[in-house]
């Protein structure tokens, strides 16, 4: 006798839907995560309180200036006449000086620390790097004052009469004793040594991420050492020493007791950086606010508010570059 | 086969029959220490004559400039005299970044010996440690007064501070790392966005927000608020990026044996960063330490010993540096206590260096010499 054997009919389609998996984390987590989150959100409160309160605070004397609170170069407060006209490119000038100085120091430096030190050295350099970062600015402020200045103002006259032909390093004044005394251009000198641990540190870490391959790849092919640089190590950290670069600008720009400890005070734009004279918007704040009042304060508010807006651009700016260059993704920040 | 090492040292075959001598790649010869040498005696020298004698130049800052600058050129025709243009350009790069490594531990040394030197004679009387400035004029010599007053208010602002922002911090950065999620971007842009914020503005608001709108007092706390808000944000960015560095497969082990998030996360994770979490503290403790202009705007100053920071005004080490040179600047007496100041502070940012080292340990992975003795031990036993 035949069996009929029947064909197993296939499972309804409805049984084969994906499981739900319900992972139900223990009360303990949920509160740890909690705790987290509010850690991370207060955050938000913090910036928002900050920045409210700034906004706030400096809406007066936008309103009483408007336009021309960037382009008035006096601080009167009679008429309502005053403008960080000169003390914002004050700003500018003394950052530029310190980049110049402070990128090439530094870029050496962390080519020297990634790729030239032999092991020893290249541990205690990376503490000293990381020490001159620790070091209060005050300290680089007295130093600059006390012990640069006197020995700098010969090369700073000669400069200003030998390449006058350079017009920002001219004097529209006679030459005396006192000329060059807290110029821009020492001011500078003193910030570009606060900036360049910064610039080091960043770019050491970014030198280190260079492929092995690569390097032994240009070795392979006969390169110099300074040719492997040159050719791979370089290239591939051009996003992130670029990054590192701004982030030192930016500090450069927020330096505050330094500048106040040097610079000759002046509200008016000084753009011959080795005569004395010159301001910078955090140190005309830590110089100005003691006689400030009501308004006056109103007026510092500004000024800080549009500095911090700078250096938020600046950071914004240089995270931007770092997190899409190669390098950057291989340090992602 | 290559080995380990960066440039790669090939195995010999052992053809010589000495043995398995490897190749020194990067040798420095007698030939290199020699140039080097002649060049800079060579450039001093020129210098020198032309400092001193013939041209009419002057400042100790443009001898050393002049000089390097002479060096540079001399080593370039020296090397040049010898070698190929590649090697000479080789060599010359060599040179010129090693002098950057020079230039940045030499910084660093000035700034020390530098008030150390100028403040040496405040320094070493006692009276310099443990008196404050309560009893003295200006006048008075420098075996009476010191600078206890400013050091107990840097410490104790220092300490208010981390307490409020360490913690915050080193949360918000778990927060970032571990549960992430949809306010995570926003967070970290957030966080960013505060290191641009300068020291002055903070200095600034707490004292238009606290002391003007609130009516507190200036005192030591309203100073450790500013201080604190400086703090924050660097704390959390680098524990954060400390804390992303721990491996994946530490936690997932961790996870895989049963363990809940926050047991992760204080048993396996915390430990394992925990020497580049001190290193990020003390590097932010070192920032707020030193914050001059704010803690003047929020504190005051003040000649006696404050030791409650919540009330009255509170000398620090910065504020009193600043005080005696700008205020008082004429006096040479304050100005040595200044740089006695400066001295002292460098030497609290020292010290909290090493606490970092001592505190934090190896990174995770290395062992220290008396663990990996014991490792050894227990392994051959």
């Amino acid at each position: 006798m035949a069996v009929a054997l029947t064909p197993a009919r296939p499972a309804p389609a409805e049984d084969d839907a994906p499981r739900l998996i319900v992972s139900r984390g223990s009360r303990g987590d949920a509160v740890f995560r909690g705790i987290l989150r509010a850690a991370g959100l207060s955050s938000f409160v913090i910036t928002a309180l900050i920045l409210g309160f700034l906004i706030i605070r400096s809406s007066w004397a936008f309103r009483a200036d408007g336009l021309s609170f960037f382009t008035k170069q006096d601080w009167v407060f009679v008429n309502n006449e005053f403008g960080i006209g000169g003390v914002l490119p004050g700003t500018l000038i003394i950052g530029l000086i310190a980049s110049l100085i402070a990128i090439p120091i530094a870029l050496a430096t962390a080519i020297f620390i990634s790729e030239y030190a032999p092991g020893r050295i290249r541990r205690i350099l990376i503490a000293v790097i990381d020490l001159m970062a620790a070091i209060p600015s005050i300290i680089y402020g007295v130093w600059g004052r006390f012990f640069l200045m006197p020995r700098v103002i010969g090369t700073m006259a000669w400069i200003s009469r030998h390449i006058s032909w350079f017009p920002p390093f001219r004097t529209t004044i006679q030459a005396t004793s006192s000329t060059y005394v807290g110029s821009p251009m020492i001011a500078g000198m003193v910030v570009s040594l606060m900036a360049i641990p910064i610039i080091t540190s960043l770019s050491r870490e970014v030198f280190s991420q260079a492929p092995q391959g690569e390097r032994e790849a240009a070795y392979a092919l006969g390169s110099t050492r300074w040719g492997m640089v040159r050719t791979v190590v370089l290239p591939f950290g051009r996003g992130g020493t670029i990054g590192a670069c701004m982030l030192g600008i930016g500090r450069a720009l927020g330096e505050t007791i330094a500048v106040l400890l040097i610079i000759n005070a002046s509200f008016q734009l000084n753009w011959h950086v080795t005569q004395s004279g010159g301001y910078s918007v955090a140190s005309m704040i830590a110089g100005q606010w003691q006689y400030a009042s009501g308004n006056q304060l109103s007026a510092l508010m500004a000024a800080g508010l549009v500095l911090f807006t700078i250096t938020l651009i600046v950071n914004s700016l240089a995270s931007i570059i770092i997190n899409r260059s190669r390098s950057g993704a291989a340090t992602a920040d | 086969m290559t080995t380990a090492g960066r440039a790669g040292r090939p195995e010999l075959a052992d053809v010589s029959g000495r043995g398995d001598v490897p190749i020194r790649i990067r040798q420095v010869t007698a030939e290199d220490l020699l140039s080097i040498g002649g060049a800079a005696i060579g450039s001093l020298g020129l210098t020198w004559i032309g400092f001193e004698r013939l041209l009419p130049f002057s400042g100790a800052f443009g001898f050393w400039l002049c000089w390097y600058l002479l060096f540079i050129v001399f080593y370039l025709a020296v090397a040049g005299l010898q070698w190929k243009r590649l090697v000479v350009q080789d060599k010359t790069m060599a040179v010129l970044v090693s002098t950057g490594g020079i230039f940045a531990s030499a910084v660093v040394a000035d700034q020390l010996g530098y008030s150390l030197i100028k403040g040496s004679t405040a320094i070493r009387h006692l009276n310099f440690w443990t008196q404050t400035m309560a009893s003295n004029g200006p006048s008075s010599p420098l075996s009476v007064g010191g600078v206890l007053h400013a050091a107990v208010g840097s410490l104790e602002q220092l300490g208010l501070a981390s307490a409020m922002s360490v913690p915050l911090g080193i949360t918000a950065a778990l927060f970032l790392a571990e549960v992430g999620g949809r306010m995570e971007r926003p967070v970290r842009t957030i966080v960013n966005a505060m290191t641009a914020l300068p020291s002055i503005v903070a200095g600034l608001l707490i004292y238009a927000l606290a002391i003007l709108a609130l009516g507190l007092p200036r005192s030591g706390f309203a100073a450790s608020l500013a201080i604190a808000i400086v703090m924050l944000p660097t704390v959390t960015r680098a524990s954060e990026v400390v804390l992303r560095v721990v491996p994946g497969t530490l936690r997932e082990a961790s996870f895989a044996l049963g363990a809940s998030h926050w047991r992760t996360v204080w048993k396996v994770i915390l430990p394992t960063a925990r020497s580049g979490l001190t290193t990020a503290v003390v590097l932010a403790m070192a920032r707020g330490i030193g914050e001059t202009a704010p803690v003047l705007l929020t504190a005051g100053f003040t000649n006696d010993m404050n030791a409650n920071p919540f009330t009255g005004w509170q000398a620090t080490l910065p504020t009193l540096i600043i005080n005696n040179i700008e205020i008082d600047g004429q006096i040479p007496n304050y100005v040595v206590r200044a740089f006695g100041a400066g001295f002292a502070l460098m030497l609290i940012v020292v010290v909290l260096f090493a606490i970092a080292r001592i505190v934090g340990g190896n990174r995770p992975g290395e062992l220290s010499k008396r663990q990996a003795r014991r490792l050894r031990r227990e392994a051959g036993s």
